[in-house]
């Protein structure tokens, strides 16, 4: 049995970590509430983004000067996979599953005879990826001076990805992120990028009719040159911030835990040191008294 | 009877009321959307929304650049960026003024989209630079 000196060191130091992680959890829980006002404060741009994408792209996707962007270069052998993570750890599993996905996915591809390239936004997906891909690492993104997720990194990796694809250094592109279920669970999800998947087509909702009467100014492949690159964006900070609220949800959840768990520690400990105190008197009392029935 | 105006940039929904008429910027030429408009989408082009009531305008803001969807009831723009014409800054204006032009010296002078990228920049320079209040 350790010392009583030893245990209450042990004590003292396991509450100091109590401290920390419940402070954490409370950080993380403010940054949550931030981060999952931004990601429905984007929601609306998003949502009519698609709406116009889908009435646009029907009318041009079959014609053979559709964009790149759109439709791909027509072959499917060299993958690029945008990998996002968080920046910092401290959060259960919430990184690594996303970086076991993409490990998974790249070794699927690669099964299959296809290149594969990997861009990871995000420290801890580059570190992840670094270990076993290092060969396959074509760029890096972190965003992990700001605070909050702009629109402006979003658009400075779609300006990355779209350069890749004028350069023809892939031919389908596809995102990987955590997407936000609930606070105490994220989906490792993928999102094909580029060709750009189109919604389906139904034609027998009476909705669908006004659709398909739109007026275009200047013309369709005008405003997709435009449209496409924007949705790109829209795509890649939809997943930002999706991560970023996931990630507070998952250190949020680890936090907890952890704070439960040196909860117990000490619970166990106090009852360890207050039997080894115990112990230390009832010897002493049997020395005295033994020494007195002596007499 | 009045068109509902949704104003949204990526970052969040700017605006969102009925008004009897609103002007576009559009990219080709301007473009006034009242009630019961022919269904189109229309790309803009860097400039000033105008909108009215009665015969009043109740309120400017500066995009520079988007897109917008009419339908009869409803007209939704897609800023790019989107500020209140009272917070339009002429320095910033003419910063990126000075950048466009820039990059159009800069730019090949065969890659036309390159070319028509940094004119369509420097056309919403100009625009944010005429929109931003004086002095």
């Amino acid at each position: 049995m350790p010392s009583l000196k030893a245990l209450r060191s042990r004590i003292a130091s396991v509450k100091s970590t109590q401290k920390i992680t419940s402070a954490m959890k409370m950080v993380a829980a403010s940054r949550l509430r931030r981060a999952q006002t931004q990601a429905e404060a984007a929601r609306p741009y998003a949502q009519r983004m698609e709406r116009m994408l889908a009435s646009l792209a029907a009318n041009v996707a079959g014609s053979p000067t559709a964009p790149r962007l759109l439709v791909g270069n027509g072959r499917d052998k060299v993958h690029l996979l945008v990998v996002v993570t968080a920046d910092r750890g401290l959060a259960g599993a919430f990184n690594s599953s996303v970086g076991r996905t993409a490990r998974s996915l790249a070794r699927r591809l690669e099964s299959e005879g296809k290149t594969v390239k990997l861009l990871p936004i995000g420290r801890k997906g580059r570190d992840l990826l670094r270990r076993e891909m290092n060969d396959r690492l074509v760029g890096f993104f972190s965003f992990a001076g700001s605070k909050t997720v702009g629109f402006a990194s979003a658009q400075e990796v779609a300006g990355k990805i779209i350069a890749m694809q004028a350069a023809d250094e892939f031919d389908v592109c596809t995102l990987v992120f955590n997407r936000f279920a609930s606070v105490i669970s994220q989906v490792p999800t993928e999102v094909q990028l580029i060709p750009t998947p189109l919604p389906p087509q139904q034609e027998t909702e009476p909705t669908q009719g006004a659709r398909a009467v739109y007026e275009f100014e200047p013309d369709e492949e005008t405003i997709l040159a435009r449209l496409l690159p924007q949705n790109l964006a829209i795509q890649v900070y939809r997943a930002l911030l999706e991560n970023a609220a996931g990630f507070y949800g998952a250190q949020m959840t680890a936090m907890d835990n952890a704070t439960r768990n040196a909860g117990d520690m000490i619970k166990r400990y106090t009852q360890n040191y207050n039997r080894a105190r115990q112990a230390a008197i009832t010897k002493e009392l049997i020395e005295i008294i033994s020494g007195a029935e002596a007499v | 009877m009045p068109v509902d105006l949704e104003i949204v940039s990526p970052e969040k929904l700017l605006l969102s009321r009925p008004v009897d008429m609103v002007v576009l910027p559009a990219a080709e030429g301007e473009l006034g959307v009242m009630v019961n408009h022919a269904p189109m989408i229309v790309l803009l082009r860097g400039g000033t929304i105008r909108l009215y009531e009665g015969a009043n305008v109740i309120d400017r803001l500066f995009v520079s650049g988007g897109f917008a969807e009419v339908t009869p009831a409803r007209v939704t723009v897609l800023a790019d960026e989107a500020t209140p014409v009272a917070q339009v800054s002429r320095a910033e204006g003419d910063r990126r003024l000075a950048a466009a032009e820039a990059d159009y010296a800069a730019a090949d002078k065969m890659d036309v989209a390159a070319l028509d990228a940094a004119m369509d920049r420097m056309q919403s320079a100009r625009a944010m630079i005429e929109a931003a209040p004086a002095g």
